[in-house]
C-alpha cells in the first residue's frame, strides 16, 4: 500500500508549481542559515504568515524546504566560519573549520553537504515505511497516552538533553506556564492576565521562537565584537568529484551515522546527541583517531551524517502523533493548525494527499537542495560578506516582521525583544531553549490529555500506569527523569569525580 | 556568573509565586468540568519553585570568576539592543517601513560609518522592496503611518 501513496505523492510533488516552491524555499533557508540569528526554527516561523494564503501541501514543502535549506546553510557557517548555526552543527566544526584554514573549505563542505543528503535520505526512506505504521498504532491512542508521550518528550530533554537537567526541567516549566496565559477554552476562565488586557491573547510560540533564537542569538554573537567573520570557500566542481571519490571508504561511518541519527532523532532533542555519538564513535574505531580535530574529513561526514538524519527523523512524530520532535518541527505544526488541518495520526486517512504530498517533496527536496548548494556555495558564503552595519538592522526588521504578522499587533513586536533578551540571558546561564519552545506549543495539548485522563479515571493518577501502552511509556518517561539523578548516584558509587558543571 | 545565576533562579522563584497566587484564586481542585482552572499551572508553578530553590542553593555554594557579562561585551550588546528598541517606538508613530528606512539609515552611519552614497540607497531600498513584497505580493499588512496614508495605502 506504502508504494502507490507514494508514486501518488510525488504526482503531487513534482508539480512545477510544488518544485518551484521547493527552489525557492531552499534558496530562502540556505540564506537564512548562513546569516548570523536566523536558523530552521525562526526562519520558518519568520515566512510561516506568507503561507496563510498558499494550498496547505505548497505550504508545508515551502516550510520543509526552509527547513532543509537552512539544514544545509548551518553546515556552510560551521565549516568556513566556525560558527555552529545550531547545536547539532557543534562536532561538524570540529573538523570543518581546521580543513577550511588548511585551505580544504571545498573538500570539507563537499563532505559535509554529501552527508548530510546520505543521513537525510536514509531517514526518509524509514519515514516512508514506518510513518504510516506508527499512524496506524496512533490512531489507538487515548488522551493517557497522548499524556505519555508529551511526558516522554520532555524527559528525553531532561534525561538526554546532555546539558544541566535541573535547568531542562525549568525551562519546561516556564515554556508550560506561559502556555496557560490567557483564555483557558475548557472553563472560559482568564488565567495569569491580572487584569492586562494585552496577556489575554497569551503568549505565541512563533513570536518567542523568533525572540529567543533570533534576537537571543545576535545577542550572544555581538559580544565578540560589532562584526560577523567571512572567509573564501575554494569551492568548484572539481574540488566536488574529486571529494566524492573520496567518500566511499567512509562507508561504514555513513551507515553508522545514518542509524545513530534515526534512532536518536525521532526523540526529541535528538539531534545534537547524536551527532556527538556519531563524531566519538567514527573517533573510536577510526585507524588514525589523533587525526581527529586537526582536519579529518571522517570527522566532518559522521557527525553531519548523523545530525540530518535526526533533524528528518524529527518529522516522523509531528506528523504521525502530531507531536513534534524539534522546535523547526513545532513551527510547522503550528503552520498545520493555521492551515484548518488537524495534526496528529487522522492525517493519514483524511489528508492523504498532504501527508504523502510531503513525505514525496522531502524526497525532491533534498535532492534539489543538495544540487544547489554544491552549485551556489560561494553565492551563500558571500552573504557574511554584507558589513555588520547593514546586516544587523536588516536581521532584526525581518524578525520583527515575522513577529508582527503572526497576529498583525504590535505587542508581538516587543515580546519578541524581551524574548530575545530572555534568549541571552537563558543562554549564557545555560538554561537550553529548544524545550521552552516545545513546552510552549504542547502546553495546551498536554493539560488537556491530562484534564480529560484525570476526568476518565475520576481524579486518580492511577491511570497513567494501569493502561499497558501508556504506563510503559510513562515508566520509560520517569526512567529519563530520574537519569541524572541515578548517574550521579552511580558515579559516586564508583567513586569517579563528578563531571565539570557546564 | 554566581550572581547572574542566584538572580534569575530567584526571579524564577518570584514567577512561580506570582503563578500560584492566581492558581489558587482559580482553584486548584476538582470542579464540575473535572480539574479546574488553576490546577495545571499551580503544579506547573509548585515545580518552578522547588527546582529553582535548588538551583538557587547549588549557585550560592558554587564559586566562580567569570563575571556574567564583561563591560565590552555588554556595550555591544546594548548597541544592539537599544536601537531596535527605538525602532520599535518609532514604528507605533510612523509605521513599520519608514521606522526601518530610519533604523537601517542611522545604524549604518552609526555602526558602519559607511558612506551617504551607499546608506540612502540602502536606507530606502530596503522598506521599498519589503513594501512591495508584503503589502503587495504577499498581501501581509505591517504597521503603516502617515507617510503611506499620504501616498493611499
Amino acid at each position: 500500500m506504502g508504494i502507490e501513496n507514494l508514486l501518488h505523492g510525488f504526482a503531487i510533488a513534482i508539480t512545477p508549481y510544488n518544485l518551484g516552491v521547493a527552489v525557492m524555499g531552499i534558496a530562502l533557508g540556505t540564506v537564512i542559515g548562513v546569516l548570523p540569528g536566523l536558523g530552521g526554527a525562526n526562519g520558518v516561523a519568520i515566512l510561516l504568515p506568507l503561507t496563510f494564503t498558499m494550498p496547505p501541501t505548497s505550504a508545508i514543502i515551502l516550510l520543509t524546504s526552509i527547513y532543509w535549506g537552512a539544514l544545509f546553510g548551518g553546515a556552510i557557517t560551521s565549516v568556513l566560519f566556525n560558527i555552529p548555526g545550531e547545536p547539532w552543527s557543534v562536532a561538524t566544526t570540529f573538523d570543518g573549520y581546521p580543513l577550511a584554514r588548511q585551505g580544504q573549505g571545498g573538500q570539507a563542505l563537499t563532505a559535509a553537504f554529501t552527508s548530510s543528503f546520505v543521513g537525510a535520505f536514509f531517514s526518509i526512506v524509514l519515514i516512508t515505511f514506518f510513518a504510516p505504521l506508527l499512524a496506524e498504532i496512533a490512531l489507538r491512542f487515548g488522551p493517557p497516552e497522548f499524556f505519555a508521550i508529551q511526558l516522554l518528550t520532555f524527559s528525553s530533554f531532561v534525561g538526554l538533553g546532555g546539558g544541566n537537567p535541573l535547568k531542562s526541567l525549568v525551562s519546561i516549566l516556564i515554556g508550560f506556564i506561559l502556555a496557560t496565559v490567557g483564555l483557558d477554552i475548557v472553563t472560559g476562565q482568564l488565567r495569569l492576565t491580572f487584569g492586562v488586557v494585552d496577556l489575554m491573547k497569551g503568549f505565541d510560540f512563533i513570536v518567542a521562537v523568533i525572540g529567543l533564537f533570533g534576537i537571543g542569538e545576535i545577542l550572544l554573537s555581538v559580544e565578540e565584537g560589532l562584526r560577523f567573520r567571512a572567509t573564501r570557500t575554494g569551492m568548484n566542481l572539481r574540488v566536488v568529484l574529486d571529494t566524492w571519490k573520496l567518500l566511499p571508504r567512509y562507508a561504514r561511518t555513513f551507515v553508522r551515522g545514518a542509524f545513530i541519527g534515526f534512532w536518536m532523532g525521532f526523540k526529541p532533542g535528538g539531534a545534537t546527541p547524536a551527532s556527538f555519538m556519531s563524531y566519538a564513535f567514527a573517533k573510536r574505531f577510526s585507524r588514525h583517531p589523533e587525526r581527529f580535530g586537526k582536519g579529518e574529513l571522517e570527522g566532518v561526514v559522521a557527525p553531519e551524517t548523523a545530525a540530518h538524519a535526526a533533524g528528518v527523523a524529527a518529522m516522523l512524530p509531528m506528523i504521525t502523533l502530531g507531536i513534534p520532535g524539534s522546535p523547526t518541527a513545532a513551527v510547522m505544526l503550528g503552520g498545520l493548525i493555521i492551515w484548518g488541518l488537524q495534526p496528529g495520526p487522522m492525517l493519514f486517512t483524511e489528508n492523504p494527499d498532504f501527508v504523502w504530498g510531503l513525505i514525496a517533496s522531502m524526497y525532491t527536496g533534498n535532492i534539489i537542495g543538495v544540487l544547489m548548494v554544491l552549485l551556489f556555495v560561494p553565492f551563500f558564503a558571500r552573504i557574511l560578506a554584507i558589513p555588520f552595519g547593514i546586516l544587523t538592522p536588516l536581521i532584526v526588521i525581518v524578525c520583527g516582521i515575522g513577529a508582527f504578522a503572526v497576529h498583525n499587533s504590535m505587542i508581538d513586536i516587543w515580546y519578541m525583544l524581551i524574548f530575545g533578551v530572555i534568549g541571552y540571558v537563558f543562554k549564557k546561564l545555560d538554561y537550553p531553549l529548544a524545550p521552552l519552545v516545545l513546552a510552549l506549543v504542547l502546553g495546551d495539548l498536554a493539560e488537556n490529555a491530562l484534564r480529560q485522563s484525570l476526568i476518565m479515571s475520576q481524579g486518580s493518577l492511577g491511570i497513567f500506569f494501569t493502561r499497558p501502552i501508556g504506563g510503559a511509556i510513562n515508566a520509560v518517561a520517569l526512567f529519563f527523569f530520574a537519569m541524572p539523578v541515578l548517574t550521579a548516584w552511580r558515579r559516586r558509587a564508583r567513586g569517579a569525580p563528578l563531571p565539570p558543571r557546564a | 556568573m554566581r550572581v547572574a545565576d542566584l538572580v534569575t533562579a530567584a526571579v524564577l522563584m518570584l514567577l512561580g509565586g506570582v503563578v500560584v497566587y492566581d492558581a489558587v484564586r482559580l482553584g486548584i481542585g476538582w470542579g464540575a468540568e473535572g480539574p479546574r482552572s488553576g490546577f495545571f499551572p499551580f503544579w506547573l508553578a509548585a515545580i518552578l519553585i522547588t527546582v529553582s530553590g535548588v538551583t538557587v542553593v547549588r549557585a550560592w555554594l558554587a564559586r566562580s570568576e567569570k563575571p556574567f557579562v564583561e563591560r565590552a561585551q555588554l556595550a555591544s550588546v546594548l548597541k544592539v539592543l537599544w536601537p531596535a528598541a527605538a525602532w520599535v517606538v518609532l514604528m507605533q508613530f510612523v509605521g513599520l517601513y519608514v521606522a526601518s528606512a530610519c533604523y537601517m539609515g542611522f545604524y549604518m552611519r552609526w555602526i558602519g560609518r559607511h558612506s551617504w552614497l551607499l546608506v540612502v540607497p540602502v536606507a530606502v531600498g530596503v522598506p521599498v522592496v519589503t513594501f512591495f513584497v508584503f503589502e503587495t505580493w504577499f498581501l501581509v499588512p505591517m504597521p503603516k503611518g502617515p507617510l503611506e496614508a499620504w501616498l493611499g495605502y
